[in-house]
Formats: structure tokens, sequence, C-alpha cells
């Protein structure tokens, strides 16, 4: 039901794109190919279902697990509670339950499936102009750069720096932060949730409260009428009607003094594995649940996120003028921007296709630099003109740019000189006019070693976690120790997860 | 027409010359909004005032988007009632206003940019991290 929700969005964006830049489908040569979608190429660690719509982190075992509890739980409940609770009491428990049910799952799945708000890695260029102030700011010599990678911005009176991402090649904005487990810089990112199966970044976070909120109320509200159940069962059958129900099994049941044996042993039936089971469930899940909805509704209300509340970001503690910059001040309005703000969009445009002669690496962050030429040959490729086009592609191609290469590499059906073509990219000297900075040491820019230089800088930008980024090795790894030891059994796993939001309350306060 | 065809030769050119990013403005929050610095690159191509009425115009559509009030809060209630289903028939706000931006940065390159050798790419597709501006080299257009 939920599964495409996203899908109209998605498409719109498209048609913007295309009608700025140049629909691929419109050029007559990737009619023939096969044309590849942008989740294909995704250079992040997600997995991707029905065509794209569905994006979730790697591992989804723990994101099962979850289902499968809410699943089995309310499953009980509505197969086995829910008949007697509706004709003895009321039926409006399980027209309520239905409701709190479709909506725990519906947030559950939206939380999981949609895009957490990943930033899209930089295009070529984009890279190259960062390089090119770092190394302006910096000011040394070729070859190697000074350590600091950080660019501070005032905040609304606070000083933040932006850490640059060396997977992405950007500065991450602020509250961004890069998960480790998904490999991608997730806008205002939260914390890496296994149970969800995502990352919780800007884009799910309110799906994501919601989810906790109206699960603590979906396990109390089971909890709450299965013990309700368990008791009308055992006060009817044991005070009213004990011998009424059941005279076969109990044919001997005269005296008053065995009523009291009789209303144990009657309802002790109802006590059987479903009644357990639900009533642990429900029990251990209920402290953990409503524990964390109530540490994600003290967040909400003073727009923090779990990343910065573990780091101690804007804690009195770190210093007295130390505050929260991105509050709007009053508890209201910062509830109000996280729940019922404008929801942002998607700026992976996942169900877009790649532009058509673009390579594997470079094909996530294509677009303008591409646009040039593939709109010139949208525009030129009547058949007359073929020739011509094929012409000015090779033009474009001579010319010194680095948005040329990937149009080269792949442009294989249109250019027949190809290996002839495919010179320039080496021939990519540090001489060019274009990029007169642009040294050859930078990493993934030189365009035959783009995908090892990718490698390259993701052990790099890891090893950088690992030093400068307090989230990742606290958090995140605990997240996945979590995905790893999964117990078996509820209670265990979702009392841990609750630990997991106390611990951070702890650090907070012995920060 | 005359315009929209002196965008499309401005690309048949393909020759880019280098190109601009324009970095977001962080000052008041993390809502989208672009510095209005005037990049020195672009000094001998456009004027500074056309530039920066772009670029402020950009910021306050964005601004339109992200607005915090009654009518995003009545969508936002409104859409967490239905479940979010809402929005399988309905589209956002936000997702209006990024129409329009790509209405308005085409609208623009058509009538301001493309005849000044330059062109805006639509930040979106850049993640909303950047207003890239390519410049071309100049060739049957002549240098200003």
């Amino acid at each position: 039901m939920h599964l495409g929700m996203d899908e109209p969005r998605e498409c719109q964006y498209n048609q913007i794109c295309t009608h700025n830049s140049s629909s691929p489908a419109e050029t007559p040569h990737s009619k023939k190919r096969k044309v590849k979608r942008k989740w294909q190429v995704f250079p992040g660690r997600n997995k991707f279902y029905c065509d794209g719509r569905i994006m979730m982190a790697k591992q989804t075992g723990v994101f099962y697990l979850t289902m499968v509890l809410i699943l089995v739980t309310s499953g009980l409940f509505f197969a086995f509670d829910c008949p007697f609770l509706a004709s003895n009491l009321t039926p409006a428990i399980p027209a309520i339950g239905g409701v709190l049910f479709f909506f725990v799952m519906g947030m559950l799945l939206r939380a999981s499936f949609s895009d957490p708000g990943v930033l899209p890695r930089a295009t070529p260029d984009e890279a190259a102009d960062v390089e090119r102030q770092i190394d302006a700011n910096g000011a040394s010599g070729p070859g190697y750069r000074p350590p600091p990678r950080t660019r501070e911005v005032l905040i609304n009176g606070q000083t933040v720096k932006l850490k640059y991402c060396f997977t992405c090649k950007i500065f991450r904005p602020p509250r961004a932060s890069h998960c480790s487990l998904c490999d991608n810089c997730v806008e205002r990112f939260d914390h890496h949730c296994p149970w969800v199966g995502n990352c919780v970044g800007k884009r799910n976070y309110r799906f994501f409260y919601l989810f906790i909120l109206s699960l603590s109320f979906l396990t109390i509200f089971i909890f709450a009428f299965v013990i309700t159940h368990v008791i009308l069962r055992s006060n009817r059958t044991g005070f009213l009607s004990a011998l009424k129900d059941s005279p076969a099994r109990y044919p001997s049941t005269t005296g008053s003094a065995k009523v009291c044996v009789l209303s144990w042993k009657q309802c002790s039936p109802f006590l059987d594995w479903r009644t357990v089971l639900e009533v642990v469930v429900c029990f251990f899940s209920v402290w953990s649940i409503v524990g964390l909805s109530g540490f994600h509704t003290y967040l909400i209300s003073s727009n923090q996120t779990t990343n910065e509340d573990i780091k101690g970001s804007w804690s009195s503690k770190r210093g007295k003028d130390n505050y929260n910059p991105y509050s709007h001040g009053n508890i209201l309005t910062n509830c109000c921007a996280a729940l019922c703000g404008p929801l942002p969009p998607s700026l992976i445009d996942r169900r877009g296709f790649v532009e058509p002669d673009a390579p594997q690496p470079a094909a996530q962050s294509n677009g303008t630099n591409m646009c040039p030429t593939t709109q010139l040959q949208s525009h030129m490729c009547h058949q007359d003109q073929c020739i011509q086009s094929t012409k000015f592609v090779l033009q474009a191609a001579t010319t010194p740019l680095l948005h040329a290469q990937p149009v080269l590499l792949g442009g294989a059906p249109v250019l027949q000189p190809k290996p002839s073509v495919g010179g320039p990219c080496s021939a990519l000297g540090p001489g060019q006019p274009s990029l007169p900075s642009l040294p050859s040491s930078i990493p993934g820019l030189s365009c035959g070693g783009e995908v090892l230089a990718l490698h390259d800088s993701e052990s790099h930008c890891h090893h950088h976690i690992h030093h400068q980024h307090f989230i990742s090795p606290e958090e995140t790894p605990c997240a996945a120790h979590l995905g790893h030891h999964v117990p078996l059994y509820d209670p265990a796993s979702q009392d841990s997860l609750h630990e997991d939001s106390v611990r951070g309350l702890v650090k907070l306060s012995s920060v | 027409m005359a315009e929209t065809h002196s965008l499309q030769d401005l690309r048949q050119q393909a020759a880019i010359a280098s190109k601009v990013f324009i970095q977001r403005d962080y000052t008041s929050g993390t809502i989208c909004k672009f510095q209005t610095k005037f990049p020195t690159e672009l000094e001998a191509r456009i004027e500074k005032q056309q530039f920066e009425e772009t670029i402020q115009t950009l910021n306050n559509l964005y601004a339109e988007a992200e607005k915090l009030g009654g009518k995003s809060y009545l969508e936002g209630c409104l859409a967490c009632l239905t479940a979010y289903t809402i929005f399988l028939c309905m589209e956002t706000h936000y997702e209006k206003v990024l129409k329009k931006i790509a209405k308005y940065i085409q609208e623009q390159n058509e009538k301001v940019y493309a005849p000044l050798g330059l062109l805006l790419t639509d930040p979106i597709e850049r993640g909303l991290r950047v207003v890239e501006i390519t410049i071309f080299e100049d060739r049957s257009i002549g240098s200003r």
C-alpha cells in the first residue's frame, strides 16, 4: 500500500529533470540499449526493490524480525482476543486496534522503504571545485595538503564545523553525517536503525517517530486488553458459568469449595502459549518502546538529533553559551516543524534514468555536465544529421573537459573512432587550460582511475571516520552489533534497543 | 522562440569553459539558501545585479517551499491523519514549488543566461547543495 508512495513524486522529478536537460529516452540509440535507472548505479550500500521505489539498508534481517514480532503479536490479538472482547465489551476495541495496527505498519514501511535524506555524491566538477577551494585556503604546495579539511560556518550565531566527506567529496552540510553502514551522507542524520532497516534522517524521521509512538500505543493497547480478556474469562468461567461452559470436562463440580480451584483450572486454558507470548512480548517491549518514544519526544521538542544528543553537541556542559542553533525557540514550534513541517523532497532521483552515455561510477552524479552533449544529440539526431552530431561529440571530446570523458567512454554506438577519442582521457594532463588548478594528485578525478580512486577514498573515509567521527564508532557499530546479535526472542532484543537509547542518555549526562 | 533557439545554439557549442558553483548559505540554519556573493568568474559575463536577483529569487522560492506556518502544518497534519496516503494522489507544497523553480530556471536560462553564454543548473539536480553555473566559451556569441 505504501510501497508506491514515492512513485508519483519521483516521476515528476524525472519530468522536471528531463524538461530542463534532456530525456535519455529521446535519443534514438538509447532505446536500443537497456536504459539503466539511477538506483542501479547508486554508489551507496543500499538495497533497492520495486525498480527503485523501495530503498533500504544492506542488512535487513532485524527489520524482518520487527515485522514478524508486530504481525504475530497483533495477529494473535486480533484472532483470539478480539472476538471475545468485541462481543463482551465493545466492538470499538478491534476497530481501534485495527486503525492503530495499520498506522503502525504504514509508518514502519514508510520509514523503512523511503529515502532517509541521502545526499548525492559530488559530481566530478563539483569535487574539483571543492578541491580548488581547499587548496586555495590551505595555500600549500602541490602534492600534499594540510590535514584540516573542515570549514566553519556561523549558524544563528553558533559556530559549526563542517567536515569534509572523503567518500561523497563534499563538505557535509550542518547536521548531516555519513552512515558507515549505508555509505551515504544523510541529511539531518539521526541514527541508523536496524529495526527499521534504514537510516533515520531528514526525510523519514517523522515516520520513524510516529512509528515508535503509535507502536507504544499499540503495545499498551494490546497488553491492556489481553490482560482484560484473561481476567474477564477467568471471572466468567470461575464465578458465573464455570459449569455451564464445560460441563463435560468437570462433571463433578458441585461444592462451593471447589469453585476457586475450578476458576484457576478454567482460566488456565486461556493462559496457553498464545496468551503467554502476547503478554511477554508486550510486557517487555512496552518499556523499551515507551522509553524510546519518550526520548524522541524530548529530542523533537528541543529539535536535536540522536546523533547530536549523544555527542552532546549543544549541551550546556560544553560551554556556557553553547546552545542549539537549529531550535525554533519553543517546544511547540519544534514539534510542529518536525512532525507537520514541509516534507523535503528526495535528492537522489533514484528512478531517473542514467544518462545513456555515462559510465558507471560517474553515472550517479550525472546531470548537466553531460547535459550539453546529450542535449546536443537529442537535437541533432535526425537521421541526416547523425554524422554531424558525431562530429559535435568529437568536438566536445577534444575540448579538454572532464565531463567529456564519460560521454566518450560509453558512447561507442555513435562514435566509431572510439580508440582515438579514448585517447584524450589519458591525455588529460595537469596542463589543461580549462581546469588549471586541478592537480593530478586529486583522488577520483583522473578519469581512468575513477573506480579505483573511489575505493581508495572509501577506505580513507572509514579511517577518517574512526578518528574524527564520534557517532560512527560509538553509535552505529552498536547498531550493527544489534543487527548481528539478534536475540531469538523479542524481550531482550527490544531491551537492548532501549539500552541503546538509555546509553545515549547516560552518555549525555556524563559528557 | 528566438531565445530558445539561442539556448539550443549554446548547447550545441558544447564547449564549456568552466563552471562556477554557488554554495549554500547556512547562516540562518539548514533551510535551503544560496550565497548571493558575486563570483569573480562571472564578472566579465553578467551584471552583478542580475545575478543577485536570480539567486535571491531562488532563495525566496526555497524559503516559500520550506516555510513553517499554518498552511504547511495543515498539510502535515492532514497527511499524518491519512497515514500519508494522501500524497498518493496529491503532491506536496514543496514539490509544487520545486516545479516552479524548475520553470523559473529554464526561463532565466532562456531569457538571460543563454544569450550571455551561461547556463544555470537546477539545484535539485545537484542535491540542493550548489547552483551550478556553466560558462560556455564564446564562439558565435561575441564576448561582452
